[in-house]
Parts: structure tokens; C-alpha cells; sequence
């Protein structure tokens, strides 16, 4: 706690936050706050899928990313194309031009098949949130991909030298040292990342996945307030980014190395 | 002493593209035997250490580890590539190599890095590599630091823990490439102590050094590697002391 505490209590830290709190305490006093208690259970509905879409993008996309990154270091020649292409054009295209595709397209498409319309999958694919989740999941997936391919021919030959010489199988190998190593050297760049999913998680709100800034919207378009529901959003997508950047953080951490 | 030889090399080549690294090199290291493999950059020493645990495949020729020959076969584009990796997996557990550069996992403790190999590859019970661990790292004199990441030791440390790292799976035998390359010069010393007492200990070692010095010390045979080929071998009386090849005299000379 102390290594964490100190730099805060450096002086102009100190007085940033003084500002911070008078900036608080003004919007408190002089803002219209009174539409707050009735819209909580909403305002956390939407801060649940928020969340959902966040975590369930980010474990799902790296689990993706992973094969990626791989096909892309030493897969066979088709795999390697494959990847780099899949790579490269979600990664050229804007999130919210295949959010579009995937849900409009997609979505229109399954709706035309009685088979699918008829499947133990239809109550879930009429629904918007598979195609939010979808887009999300395969952009975090090629983005990941790069970075991971990057951290996987970052570490040291010698070091994955000196686990084959003790006798290691390549899976060992990979699990005991180039796994945890490139991802050790990646999490630097993975905890931006994660940073900016969180920021991309709103887009979901143009396709009627009714995450928190779509309850925003909602609440402002009833209360015709412009920006006390923003100052609201604000406060919460803040405080979500500080906390993954202290949890990143310490997990960075825990293993001291010089690269 | 024991009839089977621990290394026994016959007639090993070695081509990387048009270079031809080694051109028929046989060498045998009997239980106990430890070997110094001199030379000018170039000559081949490294190569010749690193098909002894494949980690490069030769181009033609035998390796036979304790009697038992690696089983090979041609490989796409010539040469060799083994052809049963279990049987190399669990050779090279039975061979510990030091490297020039230690190769130590930083994202370990030097304990951990230590029982890395009894755990995970021989399957030792936890409890039973960390003893050995602890009683290794004692050897070399580290036991203070086990709980440290590598990155806080000094490199002759980090190549003592690397040499605790090969010493906890009892291995039959030792290779070292170069471990004192990669060091300050007041460094050099305390990691050649360690190698030292454990050939003193009876240890099967081959070296690749550069400390002529040391070899002539520690080393009952050596041997002098010239453009992919062995020039001379002998004890390390014959050698240093009278040296017959010509370009031999001129190495010595230049490095001592």
C-alpha cells in the first residue's frame, strides 16, 4: 500500500485533487441531480453490460488472439496468410463499419433460414447483444493478435534454448516460458488496450444494446438534461479506467524484469 | 571405469548452407573425462557442443549418448533431423548446458528456475526438487539468493545459478559453451571455481573455453578444433607444453 499511497500525496497531486473535489462539490450544489435516484436500477443495468461486454470481449479475444499470434509466428503458410489477412482487414476497418455488418448483415441474414429461425440459438440471435459481443470480440482478437505476435518473437531465443536443452516437449516449453514471458512483455500494451475496449464498448449503443451510455442517452432524451447525465458518464468510465490501470498495474508488478 | 562412453561423437559434419562447419569430428568422453575443446572463432567448437544435445542437427554422422545412439533421419532440404523426439526430449534431461549468455527464465526465481526442470520434466514431487534445489544452490554458493529474480544477481551469479539450474537433475554429463565469455574479467573467477570443484568432483564435462589457463588446470584431455576439423588432442601437457601443429603454437601464443 505505501509504494501505491506516496505519489499521491506529492503536492501537486494534492492539489489537483483539492480541484477535483471543488469541481464535485460546485456540480453538486449548482446542477440538477433529482432524476438520479429513480434511474439507479437502470444506470446499473447498464453498467452490468458495460462490464459484460467488456470482460466477455477481452477473455474471449484474447483467447482468440492467441492461435493468431501464433499461425502468424510459425504456422504453416496458408495459417500464416489466414491470420495476417483476418489481422489486417478488422484492423483496417472501423469498429463501428462491422458492428454495422455484423449485426445489419448478419443479423438479417440469419433471419432469412427457417432452420435458424427454428433453433435452440434464434431467442439469442434475434436479440442484439451476440452481434455487439461478436464485433467487440473480433476486434479485440485481431488487435491482440498483432501485439501478442509481436511479444512472442520479442523473447529471447536463448531462453526458450535453455528450456528445450533441460528436455522440455514444445508444449512445455511454450507453457512454462514463451507463453508467460511474451505476456509478461505484452502487458504494458494489453492494459492500454483493455483501456481503449472499455472506451469502444458505447458503439454497442448504436446497434440498441443497452449498455450504460444507451441508458444515458435514454435518460437524457426523458429529462431533457444535456450535461448532468454526460458528467455522469464521465465519472464512471473514469473511475472504471483507474481501476483496471491499478489492477494492470500491480499484476506487471509482481514479476520485475528488465525488458 | 565404464565400458559405455558417455558422449561418444563419430564422424560428425555439419553444413549450414554452403558452409561446411564441421568436416568429420569423433571424439569420446569416458565417465569422468573432462574434455576442454579450444580454437579461434569459427572453428566449430560451438557447433560440436550443440549436436551433442541437438539442439543443432548434424548433417551426417553418429552421436550416442551412454550407448545409446540418437535415432535420425533424412531431413527435408538434406542433412539430419532427429527422428524420435521423445528419445532427444529425454536424453538431453539427462545432459545440463550452460550457455554463454546463462538464458536463465527472468519471469522465475533463481529457486524456481532451479526446479523447473526436476518438476515439469522429470516429474519429481515439489518437495523433493526444492530440497535438491536448496542443497545445489549451496554448492555454488547462492543458497541467500534463491527467493531473487535473476535480473538482481550479477552476471557470475546468474551463471552459477544457471550451473545449479543443470547440477539439480544429476546429469551425466556437462556442456559448457563459452561460460565465461559473456562476464566482466573480475567476474570470471568465482564461476570458474564452481566449474573447478565439480570436475574435481568426477563430473563428465566438455568445455568450450577460452581460459587456457583453465583448461590446461581442470581439462584431462584437450582438444584443438581448427577450421572444422581436430587439429591436435592430448592431455593438456602435450598441448600447451609441446604443441606440434603449427597453427596450434601460433594460437597459443596469440591467446596466452
Amino acid at each position: 500500500m505505501r509504494n501505491i499511497l506516496t505519489p499521491m500525496m506529492m503536492p501537486h497531486r494534492l492539489i489537483m485533487a483539492a480541484l477535483a473535489l471543488a469541481g464535485l462539490t460546485a456540480m453538486a450544489l449548482t446542477m440538477q441531480w433529482d432524476w438520479l435516484p429513480a434511474n439507479l436500477p437502470r444506470l446499473w443495468d447498464g453498467l452490468l453490460m458495460t462490464l459484460a461486454m467488456l470482460a466477455g470481449s477481452v477473455v474471449v479475444g484474447f483467447a482468440l488472439a492467441l492461435p493468431l499470434a501464433l499461425f502468424q509466428v510459425m504456422g504453416p503458410a496458408p495459417l500464416r496468410w489466414l491470420s495476417l489477412g483476418f489481422c489486417t482487414v478488422i484492423r483496417g476497418t472501423p469498429l463501428l463499419l462491422q458492428l454495422w455488418l455484423f449485426y445489419f448483415g448478419l443479423g438479417a441474414l440469419f433471419a432469412q433460414f427457417p432452420e435458424i429461425r427454428d433453433s435452440w440459438a434464434w431467442p439469442y440471435l434475434r436479440q442484439a447483444w451476440p452481434y455487439g459481443f461478436l464485433a467487440l470480440t473480433v476486434s479485440f482478437a485481431a488487435y491482440q493478435g498483432e501485439v501478442m505476435r509481436g511479444a512472442f518473437t520479442g523473447v529471447p531465443h536463448g531462453e526458450l534454448e535453455a528450456a528445450r536443452a533441460v528436455g522440455m516437449s514444445p508444449w512445455l516449453v511454450f507453457r512454462r516460458v514463451w507463453f508467460p514471458r511474451a505476456l509478461h512483455r505484452a502487458l504494458p500494451t494489453l492494459a492500454g488496450e483493455i483501456i481503449l475496449q472499455l472506451k469502444s464498448t458505447p458503439l454497442v449503443a448504436t446497434i440498441t444494446v443497452t449498455d450504460l451510455y444507451a441508458v444515458i442517452t435514454r435518460i437524457r432524451q426523458t429529462t431533457l438534461l444535456t450535461y448532468e447525465p454526460l458528467l455522469l458518464l464521465v465519472a464512471v468510465y473514469l473511475c472504471l479506467s483507474g481501476i483496471l490501470i491499478l489492477a494492470l498495474r500491480w499484476l506487471e508488478n509482481r514479476v520485475p524484469t528488465q525488458r | 571405469m565404464d565400458d559405455k562412453p558417455a558422449i561418444r561423437i563419430r564422424d560428425l559434419h555439419k553444413r549450414f548452407g554452403d558452409l561446411e562447419v564441421l568436416k568429420g569430428v569423433s571424439l569420446t568422453a569416458h565417465p569422468g573425462d573432462v574434455i576442454a575443446i579450444i580454437g579461434g572463432s569459427g572453428s566449430g567448437k560451438s557447433t560440436l557442443l550443440r549436436c551433442i544435445n541437438m539442439l543443432e542437427h548434424p548433417t551426417s554422422g553418429q552421436i550416442a549418448i551412454q550407448g545409446e545412439g540418437y535415432r535420425m533421419r533424412p531431413a527435408r532440404g538434406g542433412g539430419l533431423e532427429p527422428a524420435d523426439r521423445k528419445q532427444v526430449q529425454r536424453i538431453r534431461a539427462q545432459l545440463g548446458m550452460v550457455f554463454q549468455n546463462f538464458n536463465l527464465w527472468p519471469h522465475r526465481t533463481v529457486l524456481e528456475n532451479v526446479t523447473e526442470a526436476p518438476i515439469h520434466v522429470l516429474g519429481q514431487p515439489r518437495a523433493q526438487a526444492i530440497d535438491r534445489a536448496r542443497q545445489v544452490l549451496a554448492r555454488v554458493g547462492l543458497a541467500e539468493k534463491a527467493d531473487t529474480h535473476p535480473i538482481h544477481l550479477s552476471g557470475g551469479q546468474q551463471q552459477r545459478a544457471a550451473i545449479a539450474r543443470v547440477l539439480a537433475v544429476d546429469p551425466l554429463a556437462m556442456l559448457f559453451d563459452e561460460p565465461t565469455s559473456a562476464l566482466d574479467p573480475e567476474l570470471v573467477g568465482e564461476v570458474l571455481g564452481v566449474i573447478r570443484d565439480l570436475a574435481r568432483e568426477g563430473r563428465t564435462m566438455i568445455l568450450v573455453t577460452h581460459e587456457m589457463a583453465f583448461a590446461r588446470d581442470v581439462a584431462n584431455r584437450v582438444i584443438y578444433l581448427r577450421d572444422g576439423r581436430i587439429e591436435e588432442e592430448g592431455t593438456p601437457e602435450q598441448l600447451f607444453g609441446d604443441p606440434q601443429s603449427p597453427h596450434l603454437k601460433q594460437f597459443i601464443r596469440s591467446v596466452m
